[in-house]
């Protein structure tokens, strides 16, 4: 077992052999990847060392102290937070080896073709079509997604496509990760509320995945999916911040810096948001806790339920704070930007983009229920789609 | 950085209250003994204050108690709000100790009395009504102090004057029980006089007091987080076995997403109060700013849970026989305990350099 001091060690020699402040970005960054300080808890030779995950902290002190760069993770949040756990768990050898180390450094971008037009909520009633191809044992995906955060400019996504279409829906999925690149694949702007272009239609037409780039069995790909989706809740909702860190921040500021905007009224509003922020704050550093020495709960979803309803409340309040200059708004120019930066614009930008924070990554109604049902055993309520081969679903 | 978890200690302990609650908590005994003025059960605090050695939790055992820290008494707390148990645990265990400890412990006085408390042989109470918050007005323990909770029982009373902070035997006060809304922590109002033993000067002993006050507000959010975890797990279960419309009443969404979002709720809270406890063990200068925190926001949790709970009960959570009404009752005198979430608000503004307009 790797402890705290070897790991301290590694760092060092690291950072001996690449100082930071004469070494590329990128090469630093696969020189981490290689020796296994990436992310401690993944195995020898896919940038961990099979070290406690709690160890990561020692080595990321070590590194922010000496100045060194990070990999950009919330431009790759896809990758990191999705992709990479499941390719972990259902990767081949070659396929983890191919993958996880330009996933990690940000050299190639990841996005999530799972959502399409007719399955949302309802994920697996999804329709894209994945036929084998006998002669080549290729796949062959036909169909159409949307909402594709990112697809404008990631170079691999994971996929998930209808392979059986005569067993109920949650059977006849499979699980793949496709090349964006493929000539098969049309990625179209989709403009948002806020003016920008975060997210995208994507259209696949004969689009050809060989099968070594299948994730899981055949016909298994609902439960690789869960593994996506769970960590997909624990990303979002589970990031690490200081007091102040996440949208109270802009309004704290502005309420000390603008003695003119304040009312009462604003005021007793403002102090309960920044309790319950500041208690969200502790629930999800109590989540982290509790990843660190192994326990990690369902509290994922609970912090992702939080973090919505308070992003959202906060910014409204900012908006309305400002008061005249709510009136307006930065720029309603279209853009497809590479991140969601959901603090450097305005209020008004910020009161916009969370809308979304509801929706994405699973609906806060939907969250409720699989609290309701898998967290507190709550009786599930009928359905009339178990038995049912999806084909013969009403659509 | 703040533990937020729960040590196997803290784990054992919680187990051995629990059990100890479970075998001797009948609610319906509680009832019965509150409505007759006394809803104390001796047995219990024996077994909890004395053997288990839980009154002594705060106490060094140099002082002869536990050597263990408030992060211990918050879980026991955490249990004793689960089972609405009455118990001079809050007043005695906690404030009052908290107050003695914060004395010059020296002091034959005060070294006696810590060490009679630890042991939980008797019993005290600060002189203050259960409302007032840690940076809030004192009373003048001159004249007659109004719902001073757990007085009645109480052995000693710790009396705040102007020239200093007094022991006074509650023998020798005049203490008039009162009708509390809360059945299960009784409300006195005292009349100390002019006696007692003089522990501290007055600034010394107002400071101490504060410090009761504090990690009292900060220990009160566990037993509102128990009280609340109680009653979402009592209101699931009914509502996954109560039939209504040929299905459990639990399966309709309108229900389950209001269970959910307590859910919520709760796991916040817990996060809130082990910051607390965690603060106040290891004398953090935020101390006083994780109690605002979590006294502004358990407070609520504790009553929303309880106003669920005999909603989501209907005609039965309206009922005298089930013990919701108790646990409602306790909820919503807790949220003025100490001081209300919104005072615990204006603390928070100056803390954190929000100021009102
Ligand atoms: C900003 C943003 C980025 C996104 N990025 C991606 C991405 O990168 N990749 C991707 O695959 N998808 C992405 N999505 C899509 C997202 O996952 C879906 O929008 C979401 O799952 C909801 O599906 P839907 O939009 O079809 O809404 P619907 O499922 O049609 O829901 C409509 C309404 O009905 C409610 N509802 C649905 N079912 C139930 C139920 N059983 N009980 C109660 N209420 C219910 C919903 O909560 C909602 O309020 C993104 C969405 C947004 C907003």
């Amino acid at each position: 077992m790797t402890d705290a001091a070897e790991l301290l060690d590694l760092t060092r020699k690291l950072l001996a052999a690449h100082p930071p402040a004469t070494t590329d970005r990128a090469d630093f960054l696969k020189a981490r990847f290689d020796a296994g300080l990436a992310w401690v808890h993944f195995p020898e030779g896919l940038g961990g060392l099979g070290a406690p995950r709690s160890l990561q902290a020692v080595v990321d002190a070590e590194l922010t102290a000496a100045g060194a760069p990070d990999n950009d993770p919330r431009r790759i949040g896809i990758g990191l937070g999705m992709a990479a756990p499941t390719i972990l768990k259902y990767g081949s050898q070659e396929v983890k080896e191919r993958f996880l180390r330009p996933l990690w450094t940000g050299e190639e971008v990841w996005c999530q073709l799972f959502s399409e037009p007719g399955a949302g909520s309802d994920l697996a009633a999804l329709g894209t079509r994945a036929v084998r191809d006998e002669d080549s044992g290729e796949w062959i995906v036909d169909g159409q997604k949307v909402w594709t955060s990112s697809a404008h400019v990631a170079r691999w996504a994971i996929l998930i496509a209808r392979t059986d279409p005569d067993l109920p829906k949650h059977r006849g999925i499979t699980y793949f990760v496709c090349d964006m690149t493929d000539p098969g694949v049309e990625v179209r702007p989709l403009r948002q509320i806020t003016g920008e272009a975060e997210f995208n239609e994507v259209f696949l037409t004969g689009v050809r995945i060989p099968d070594a780039h299948r994730l899981g069995e055949v016909g298994e790909g609902w439960k690789v999916a869960q593994t996506t989706l769970n960590n997909e809740r624990v990303a979002i909702g589970g990031m690490r911040l200081p007091r102040e860190g996440g949208m109270i921040g802009p309004i704290a500021r502005t309420w000390r810096e603008r003695p003119d905007l304040r009312t009462h009224d604003l005021h007793q509003r403002l102090l309960t948001l920044w309790v319950e922020a500041e208690v969200s704050r502790l629930a999800g550093e109590r989540l982290r806790q509790q990843l660190v020495v192994g326990q990690p709960g369902p509290e994922g979803s609970a912090m992702k339920l939080a973090f919505a309803r308070l992003n959202q409340e906060i910014s409204g309040l900012e908006v309305e704070l400002r008061a005249e200059e709510g009136l307006l708004y930065d720029d309603w120019t279209m853009r497809r930007p590479e991140l969601v930066d959901f603090t450097g614009r305005d209020a008004g930008y910020r009161y916009l983009r969370s809308k979304g924070n509801s929706i994405e990554g699973g609906t806060t109604e939907v969250l409720l229920n699989i609290v309701a049902e898998r967290v507190l055993g709550l009786p599930a309520e009928p359905r009339n789609d178990k038995d049912v081969a999806w084909k013969d679903l009403a659509r | 950085m703040t533990d937020l978890l729960y040590s196997e200690t803290e784990d054992d302990l919680r187990a051995a209250v629990r059990s100890l609650v479970a075998a001797r908590g009948d609610t319906a005994a509680l009832a019965a003994r509150a409505e007759a003025g006394s809803p104390y059960d001796p047995r219990l605090w024996n077994s909890l204050a004395a053997e288990m050695g839980a009154a002594g939790l705060l106490v060094p055992e140099k002082l002869g108690g536990q050597g263990a820290s408030h992060r211990e008494a918050a879980v026991v707390l955490e249990e004793l709000g689960r089972g609405v148990v009455a118990a001079p645990y809050l007043t005695s265990s906690v404030v009052a100790t908290q107050a003695l400890l914060s004395l010059d412990t020296e002091t034959e006085a005060v070294a006696e009395l810590l060490a009679e408390l630890a042991e939980g042989r008797r019993t005290a109470v600060v002189a203050v009504p259960l409302s007032a918050a840690p940076d809030g007005p004192l009373p003048d323990g001159a004249g007659r102090i109004t719902g001073v909770a757990d007085a009645a029982t109480a052995d000693v009373l710790l009396v705040l004057r102007a020239d200093g902070l007094y022991a006074v035997e509650a023998a020798q006060a005049v203490v008039e029980p009162l009708t509390p809304f809360d059945l299960t922590r009784p409300l006195a109002a005292v009349t100390a006089g002019e006696g007692g033993t003089r522990l501290a000067d007055g600034a010394a002993g107002a400071a101490a007091v504060r410090r009761g006050l504090l990690a009292g507000a900060g220990l009160l959010a566990s037993e509102q987080l128990g009280l609340a975890e109680w009653c979402l797990e009592e209101t699931v279960r009914h509502t996954g076995e109560r039939h209504q419309f040929n299905r459990p009443v639990g399966s309709f969404q309108a229900l389950k997403h209001r269970m959910a979002q307590l859910w919520l709720e709760v796991v916040s809270a817990r996060a809130a109060a082990r910051a607390a406890a965690d603060a106040l063990a290891t004398v953090s200068p935020e101390a006083a700013l994780s109690v605002a925190v979590a006294q502004a926001y358990c407070s609520r949790v504790a009553v929303h849970a309880a106003e669920e709970c005999v909603q989501l009960h209907g005609g039965i959570g309206m009922t005298w026989e089930h013990p919701a009404h108790l646990y409602l009752k306790r909820a919503k005198a807790d949220e003025i305990a100490l001081g209300t979430p919104g005072r615990h608000k204006e603390a928070l503004a100056t803390l954190v350099d929000l100021p009102a307009p």
